[in-house]
């Protein structure tokens, strides 16, 4: 059963709101403010009461799912568990209703927060500098790859490409291009790494960065790491690490110790906070000494006893974030590294790995395995056998939500052809990964008795499958009083 | 370690089904010159009890708007929150899922931004809305950049009234784009159009401007934006969303691009951030939009359901030539704001206006008959005003801290020419006692008899 927009429901004079009366004189707004500037009246929102308007929201929650509920593989977005004492202390009314320009003084804490919050990436990454302010991982890559200019410029040459492995988030090459980069695609080699003679080849005077992911998007680590950087740094070039993959590396390497010059930490995958359906996120940046003076602004420091927010940088790339980024997010990757500690962390990277070379290993023969060998994290099978069939990893994905399963991410990266990534994370049991295989091995039988059942996939959610082309085609965008009633609504 | 299920016996049966004897046995493609060869140099673990305490430790350490009276807003706002608005965001199958890409299994979530963006076109009376941005600073460095894919033009031109954080957001966005910026100087608290006049041509990109603006005046928005059309820009507007409770849509102005920051819409103060900025066009310009878009469709049923739709213009799918590198947005904001908006629903969001106005209106008459206060613009203004004062603003700051007031915002740390003029914000939560305190402390510092 789908649920009526808001709009049809409520009945005018309803409400779900209480506020004071007016508690001074009160005067005609027009005498105020100019009647030219003023609208008409009301705007054209609901009218529900609270219980309506509960009953409304609360069902629509019903119709979704999150990791909460079950199982959530979506390869490259780390959906781990999101501890509920994050939630406890991000509500504590002192760092929930704080205003970020109330003075200094009046901000301790939080300041004190972002400042070892700082330093714990620091340790974390191997890294010199952070800056807390992107607010999600792609806003992290515009500041990461506009610091690349910034230093480059100071050494009197902003150079013209940003190389990047055909393997990366669409986010890299967009972010670079709007730092001004034209972008070389690396093709990867044929076991799924960064191809170390194409690379050569393209490295020159011209290259500004590089952007790799460690482990890259097959799951695979970077084994050559050293070398590429060694290549690219004689190149004068900077390397710059999509941290999308940072839930491998935990107390096992840091990115500054393998040669990355910047990297931006994703804390709603590593560090646990709730993904949000979508966001919020967090993106900090970290670099090495030499672009520590570039980083976005403002930075927390400490003098004698107090923290403070340092803007005095002349050579920083500036603002990116309106305020200091997404504190709220800040809070609980904060709460969670001081529940975990190095000896947590160490645990979390370990059994991530364990697990999806787990799910890997099982999955293995009945599914399609483009490069073999130890995954780091997560791991990507192809789709290829089912294909044959006339089945696609889309079609896959579909049938995995009649078994109960939020789908890995498919058909990304674009190098494996019907790609099935699946990171299961280190927050999940054995017997839940044993589950899903369970539910992928059936899929797999079904494609060779009833592919139909798969191809029309899924049976059992609140629509079935979705005519997106049409979504296009005839753009329906907000609702509109009569509109609703041109489609069939149950 | 209570997040991770693993047992020690777990961990024998899966080493085994892979068929290696340890854990180290999966980590070897790592070379060992990049191994970690001590451990992670951070705090000893806390329990969750301990936890609390040192959370609640630092959270005691700041100013809440609990306990103090505020009259600080400068682009973050003490509005009320009706309780509905948190009740719905502890949901978990709304706030642990991700972006919908699964459609079927995110219905819920879709059906919320689909009505977020209905409610966004409403208030700003604009046709198509994304699902939101990071801030409203980075909706409008990014409104600015769709304005030069419009109009294939570079040069931008705002308004030095709007937002001065903003425009060094903007500022940052353009670093590598390296389009030129112009900003035009206020007169008398709003923007001078006749200046705007004389900057703009026909190589003008866009025009933003923002209103209320910075110092809370209200901008002759018709005028700005005629002005930019005739010139072939396209006219940004820069809103705050409780105003549009009683003013007139920029779309009704004609703007082509609304966007601000929605905090205002029933989002905790949260130090800066996680906010939202919101982002409404013309449909005409759908395909130069940034951001994620939501569309109703149906099912192979014919049944009403909703997804990601027009995604050919993000970075997934388009790389370098996408219209914007966002992916990761502020999706459980833009839900806190539906859920604000639809309590709030068709006169509440006015009764709101009404309320900052008045308390504004009565706050700002109060000060302009104090001694060593005076009202320096004199164009009408919706919750905030600009005082200037005889005293350094910094006394005032201090004598109001210790009253548990948190003051203003002392404009001259980023308007130079402003020094000792103080920008005031009032909002529906402030009683008419909380308004008479922060007038009799006001009163006192200036050396008035009363």
């Amino acid at each position: 059963m789908s649920i009526k927009p808001i709009f049809e429901k409520g009945a005018p004079g309803r409400k779900a709101y209480s506020l004071p009366d007016i508690d001074v004189p009160e005067v005609e707004i027009n005498k105020l403010i100019p009647s030219q500037f003023l609208n008409d009246g009301f705007i054209n929102l609901p009218e529900v009461s609270e219980v309506e308007l509960i009953r409304h929201f609360t069902r629509l929650s019903q119709l979704n799912f999150g990791v909460d509920m079950g199982f959530y593989p979506l390869g490259s977005c780390t959906m781990k568990y999101n501890p509920k004492v994050n939630e406890e202390a991000a509500k504590l009314s002192g760092l929930m209703n704080s205003h970020p320009l109330q003075s200094e003084n009046l901000s301790q804490g939080a300041l004190k927060l972002m400042y070892e919050l700082e330093a714990f990436l620091k340790e974390i990454g191997g890294l010199d500098s952070v800056s807390l302010q992107p607010a999600a991982g792609a806003h992290g890559e515009l500041a990461g790859m506009l610091v690349v200019r910034a230093y480059h410029e100071a050494n009197g040459n902003p150079r013209k490409k940003v190389l990047i492995p055909d393997s990366a988030h669409g986010t890299n090459p967009a972010s670079a291009a709007l730092a001004g980069y034209d972008i070389v695609v690396i093709k990867s080699s044929k076991d799924g790494l960064v191809d170390i003679d194409e690379l050569k080849r393209a490295v020159d005077t011209d290259c500004a960065a590089v952007m790799l992911t460690n482990p890259n998007t097959i799951g695979l680590f970077e084994k050559d790491i050293l070398f590429i950087s060694k290549v690219i740094h004689d190149a004068g070039a900077l390397l710059y690490m999509d941290g999308a993959n940072l839930n491998a590396l935990l107390d096992i390497t840091r990115p500054g110790d393998m040669g990355f010059d910047i990297v931006h930490f994703n804390l709603h995958k590593t560090f646990s906070t709730p993904h949000g359906g979508g966001g919020p996120g967090s993106g900090p940046i970290g670099v090495v000494e030499k672009l520590s003076p570039f980083i976005p602004v403002p930075i927390i420091e400490k003098g004698g006893d107090k923290y403070y927010l340092d803007y005095n940088r002349p050579h920083s790339i500036g603002s990116i974030h309106g305020f200091y980024g997404n504190f709220g997010v800040l809070v609980r990757a904060y709460t969670y590294i001081r529940r975990l500690g190095a000896k947590g962390l160490k645990e979390v990277s370990r059994n991530a790995i364990l697990n999806a070379n787990y799910i890997k290993k099982r999955l293995e023969g009945i599914y399609y395995l483009p490069n073999q060998g130890a995954c780091m994290h997560e791991c990507v099978f192809s789709a290829k056998f089912q294909k044959a069939k006339g089945v696609h990893a889309w079609d896959i994905s579909k049938r995995l939500q009649d078994y109960g399963f939020h789908p890995p991410t498919v058909n990304f990266p674009l190098i494996v052809d019907e790609a099935i990534m699946i990171e299961p994370t280190e927050t999940e049991a054995k017997e839940t990964l044993d589950k899903f295989c369970d539910a992928m091995i059936a899929i797999a039988k079904e494609v060779e008795t009833d592919p139909e059942i798969v191809k029309n996939a899924p049976h059992t959610r609140v629509v079935k499958r979705l005519d997106e082309a049409q979504a296009v085609k005839k753009p329906n965008l907000r609702w509109q009083k009569n509109l609703s009633n041109t489609i069939k609504n149950p | 370690m209570e997040y991770i299920p693993n047992t020690p016996e777990d961990q024998r049966e899966m080493l085994k089904a892979i068929g290696v004897s340890s854990i180290e046995d999966l980590l070897r493609d790592i070379p060992v010159e990049v191994r970690l060869k001590k451990d992670l140099n951070l705090p000893e673990p806390l329990s969750e009890l301990e936890l609390l305490k040192e959370m609640k430790n630092l959270s005691s350490m700041n100013a809440n708007t609990e306990d103090f009276i505020s009259f600080l807003g400068a682009g973050a706002y003490d509005h009320f929150i009706p309780s509905v608005v948190s009740h719905v965001l502890s949901r978990s199958e709304f706030y642990t899922a991700y972006t919908p890409y699964q459609a079927e299994m995110s219905q819920g979530f879709l059906q919320t931004i689909y009505e977020y963006q209905t409610m966004i076109c409403e208030l700003t009376g604009m046709e198509v809305a994304n699902a939101s941005m990071y801030d409203g600073a980075s909706a409008m460095a990014e409104a600015a950049l769709m304005g030069t894919r419009i109009t294939k033009r570079e040069e931008i031109i705002i308004s030095s009234a709007v937002n001065p954080r903003y425009r060094k957001v903007l500022d940052t966005y353009l670093r590598g784009l390296k389009y030129p910026v112009k900003n035009i100087k206020w007169d008398n608290g709003i923007t001078d159009i006749e200046k705007l006049s004389m900057v703009i041509s026909d190589k003008t990109a866009v025009v933003v401007i923002q209103n209320p603006n910075f110092f809370g005046s209200l901008e002759d928005v018709a005028a700005i934006i005629e002005l930019a059309h005739r010139h072939g820009a396209v006219a940004i507007i820069v809103a705050d969303p409780i105003a549009l409770g009683i003013l007139k849509t920029a779309g009704e102005l004609g703007a082509d691009i609304v966007v601000g920051e929605g905090q205002p819409l029933g989002i905790p103060l949260n130090f800066g951030g996680p906010y939202l900025g919101f982002f409404a066009a013309r449909m005409e310009h759908i395909r130069k939009m940034p951001g994620r878009i939501v569309g109703a469709t149906t099912d192979k049923d014919g049944n009403v359901g909703y997804c990601l739709t027009f995604q050919t213009r993000e970075q997934h799918i388009k790389r370098e030539r996408a219209t914007s590198n966002i992916c990761t947005n502020e999706a459980l904001v833009a839900l806190a704001a539906t859920v604000y908006m639809a309590a709030m629903g068709k006169h509440g969001l006015r009764d709101v206006a009404n309320l900052c106005l008045q308390k504004m209106s009565y706050a700002k008459n109060k000060i302009r008959e104090l001694k060593g206060y005076t009202i320096p613009f004199s164009a009408p203004t919706f919750k905030e005003f600009v005082v200037k004062t005889t005293v350094p603003s910094e006394k005032i700051q201090e004598r109001l801290y210790s009253e548990k007031i948190i003051g203003g915002l002392n404009l001259g740390t980023y308007y130079p020419e402003l020094k000792d003029h103080i920008l005031l914000s009032v909002t529906e939560k402030r009683s008419r006692q909380d308004i008479e305190r922060l007038i009799q402390c006001l009163s006192q510092v200036a050396g008035n008899v009363n």
